[in-house]
């Protein structure tokens, strides 16, 4: 099906403003939303993570002596909120998801233009909110979970802000969901069959039902929070004979699949890199689409090893840890497969590749302090603590930012048609893993002997670990610097990439550079074999 | 081929070795002071050699790869066509699977023997009122066999301290004195928000729920003072929210707790 082009729409397109204005308007197109999730993305990136900066600068010393004590709780609530929620979901599925599934599945834009302009421009104000309401009477402060009875008991205003501004988030995901659901099930070019699409579509058609599914409920559960504070209900109020367990149960049924909303689409791209800087197609394609899969129905029935040491009965517990520890099977079979990828293959060693390695490495990591966090007794010692600090950031960082980066290293070049400096790029690789590792391994021992998450101060023979975490996050911040530096010198100066500088056989590659209004001058290309390396 | 294969054996035999010396060797964990302790360093052992199998395994997979099959500058062309090897793919399903379930029952086997299976009940003399719904926590009682001469507390967490009620004692300290190698049954329960009760040197935690109370039961082993620290985010102050147990010895605590005991009302 080819998206016949009325002249109603053509008009519209002219009237919409040309050049880098583009960008600040209600485009339709998906290339310039993709953008602007990516851009509006990286700006909270940078406020999440000057925050912090700040909340490692508090620990490097352990009295409470850097800010007030609300405040860091304050600001510890909304560097969790704007990391997952304006900075790596927005980034991940609309920026990504935006630019590349309509290329993939060979469409001219996304099924729902109008729609998708909507979910992108729910985000600025929301997140504008979000970071404001710090300056009305204190933002929320009860921590990214929100759980009650602390969250109906501290500060109103700060919460209901927070609540609202989740609220739109939600609704700008679930819209983006519905949208790429549609585009990759119903835009597929004529002939083109879901079996050869490129494995990015399959890890955002699994995002997307997880986001549909489960993000209706964390938005019920927050409007009845949201009744709790404003009317006074009791639903999670145990003075009025709530349960507050049952928030836990409602919270995590969406939090929970929140991490795969995460690392989905991150296992997508990384699926898109590798073959191409590897020069070999990507090792059994069937069993990645099959284990993206198991991870979607898996990822909905894990919820409750958050709530190992809340009011779970024992039977719960062990179904759960189960459940949990069977994901590590399909997760394990992609990194297997990505490893089996580069064997034998003509590697170049460039940014976009150092970053993938990187990842597969921190999350490896990750994954098995998340296999080992899943069996109850494990759990129960080192459940709130640095420790489970330091495994969600190997999967949430060192898992999706080192992609979201390496991302960016291989589609600079379609985006703008410049390269970027391979030298700066390779030095921003080496600050991250480095300041990475030195910030979050360490946070392992801290939490096995017994520093608790969410604390201004702590006991002080952890000083000296924690300040060579605080120094990892020095470095993390450095790191930012060199890719700052390259992106807005390659912008203007950088080497002509032409329409193909990977020699890249997947759809987006196959246009110009940046790629015109509609994707194709003529018909979308038919691409049967997106990793048809080596033959 | 042989050569190849023997070099792969060795790589794996050291990734092993290596896995295991670090894994006796390295102790990640504070003192061990409750009998729940040593069977969770047990736990902790194995999971950690298994751990750092896969990891140094992967890690030296990836690294070799960037190294052995870069792209040299006088290459052109791609790599070999190889999309994919069911077999190899049936293994690394079926391994991790079984690694997983064995794992799996492990930690159920650890979980039962820390007494995590057993009924939550929680006989108080005081007030025994059996038909109260106890929510969580981890009893190593066994079921329907309540020691008399247990060690009952009552815990009430708020916002931003502990105290501990001794009902036999009729006194309340902010300070939790047990005497060593005694089992210590407690019940918890939360004046405003959620609490944690964490000692880690006991290698347990269980949330303070307000409106549910939950029931903690270990036995100290080894006599010294140990952090009780909240780990449930509560407030402000959540960090600075801490005690102290005191495991002492049976006539130190017998002594502690007479000094503080309050007389009996006889009504």
């Amino acid at each position: 099906m080819t998206i016949s082009i009325d002249p109603q729409k053509t008009n519209n397109e002219s009237l919409q403003p040309k050049g880098w204005l583009r960008y600040f308007s209600f485009s339709l197109d998906h290339k310039v939303i993709g953008i602007q999730y990516l851009v509006c993305g990286f700006l909270f990136y940078l406020i999440g993570g000057t925050l912090a900066s700040a909340i490692r600068i508090e620990l490097a010393s352990p009295m409470s002596d850097f800010m007030p004590r609300d405040v860091y709780n304050q600001v510890l609530t909304l560097h969790g909120t704007i990391m997952i929620f304006l900075w790596i979901v927005p980034v991940v599925n609309g920026a990504f998801g935006n630019y590349l599934i309509p290329f993939y599945v060979g469409a001219r834009d996304m099924a729902f233009p109008r729609l998708n302009a909507v979910a992108f421009w729910l985000i600025p104000p929301s997140g504008l909110m979000l970071v404001a309401s710090y300056f009305v009477e204190g933002a929320a402060q009860a921590g990214w979970t929100a759980y009650p009875p602390l969250s109906i008991t501290t500060p109103q205003s700060g919460q209901i802000i927070w609540i609202l501004s989740v609220l739109l988030l939600g609704g700008s995901s679930i819209f983006g969901g519905i949208n790429f659901i549609a585009t990759i099930i119903k835009l597929r070019r004529p002939g083109l069959k879901l079996m050869q699409l490129p494995m990015y579509c399959w890890a955002m058609l699994g995002t997307s039902l997880l986001v549909v599914l489960s993000t209706p409920v964390l938005a019920g559960t927050l409007i009845l929070l949201s009744f709790d504070i404003i009317a006074k209900t009791g639903f999670f109020n145990p003075v009025l004979g709530g349960n507050v367990v049952v928030y836990q149960h409602l919270f995590w049924f969406y939090s929970h699949p929140a991490v795969y909303i995460m690392v989905l689409p991150a296992f997508g791209l990384v699926s898109e890199i590798l073959p191409v800087h590897a020069r070999k197609p990507l090792f059994g394609y069937t069993t990645m689409v099959f284990s993206i899969m198991g991870i979607v129905v898996l990822g909905l029935v894990v919820w409750a090893h958050h709530m190992f040491t809340s009011g779970t009965p024992p039977w719960m517990r062990l179904f759960f840890t189960i459940a949990t520890a069977f994901i590590a099977v399909p997760t394990g079979i992609k990194f297997f497969n990505w490893v089996a990828t580069l064997w034998g293959g003509k590697i170049s060693i460039n940014s976009a590749m150092l970053f993938s390695c990187g990842f597969i490495i921190n999350f490896v990591f990750g994954g098995i302090t998340g296999v080992a966090l899943a069996q109850v007794p494990f759990d129960i010692h080192v459940h709130d603590t640095y420790f489970v600090v330091a495994h969600f950031h190997y999967i949430v960082y060192g898992g999706t930012v080192f992609i979201i980066f390496s991302s960016i290293y291989h589609w600079f070049p379609k985006v703008t048609g410049k390269m970027l400096n391979e030298k700066l790029g390779i030095l921003h690789f080496i600050i991250t893993f480095i300041g990475f590792n030195l910030c979050f391994a360490p946070q392992h021992w801290l939490g096995l002997n017994g520093m608790p998450r969410r604390v201004a101060e702590y006991d002080p023979q952890f000083q000296l670990v924690n300040q060579i975490s605080s120094l990892g996050a020095l470095l993390m911040a450095i790191s930012t610097i060199p890719f700052l530096i390259n992106v807005f010198l390659s912008v203007r100066n950088g080497k002509d990439a032409g329409n193909n500088p990977w020699n890249a056989l997947t759809p987006e590659w196959l246009t110009s550079s940046p790629p015109p209004v509609e994707n194709w001058e003529g018909e979308a290309p038919l691409v049967e074999e997106p990793y048809g390396y080596g033959k | 081929m042989l050569n190849k294969n023997f070099y792969l054996i060795l790589i794996i035999s050291l990734v092993f070795a290596i896995s295991f010396w670090i894994g006796f060797n390295v102790n990640l964990l504070p003192a061990e002071a409750s009998i729940n302790a040593p069977i969770y360093d047990e736990l902790f052992k194995i999971l950690f050699i298994i751990g750092l199998i896969i990891f140094i395994g992967m890690t030296i997979a990836v690294i070799y790869s960037l190294f052995k099959f870069r792209k040299r500058n006088d290459q052109i062309g791609d790599g070999i066509a190889l999309e994919g090897n069911l077999s190899l793919e049936i293994v690394w399903t079926i391994i991790p699977s079984i690694i997983v379930l064995l794992i799996g029952l492990y930690s159920y086997n650890i979980y039962d023997r820390m007494g995590g299976m057993k009924e939550l009940n929680h006989n108080h003399e005081m007030m025994s009122s059996n038909t109260e719904k106890i929510w969580a926590g981890i009893s190593q009682t066994p079921d329907n066999e309540i020691a008399i001469n247990n060690l009952s507390i009552e815990v009430s967490a708020m916002q931003f301290a502990f105290l501990f009620n001794y009902p036999k004692g009729n006194f309340i300290s902010g300070e939790l004195h047990v005497p060593v190698d005694q089992k210590v049954s407690m019940k918890m329960e939360s004046k405003d928000v959620i609490h944690a009760f964490w000692v880690p040197e006991f290698r347990i935690k269980q949330d303070i729920i307000p409106g549910q109370p939950t029931i903690l039961n270990f036995t100290p082993t080894k006599v010294g003072k140990y952090p009780i620290i909240c780990a449930e985010l509560c407030g402000p102050y959540h960090g600075g929210m801490r005690a102290s147990i005191i495991v002492e010895e049976e006539s130190a605590y017998k002594e502690w707790f007479n000094k503080n005991k309050k007389p009996e009302v006889n009504l």
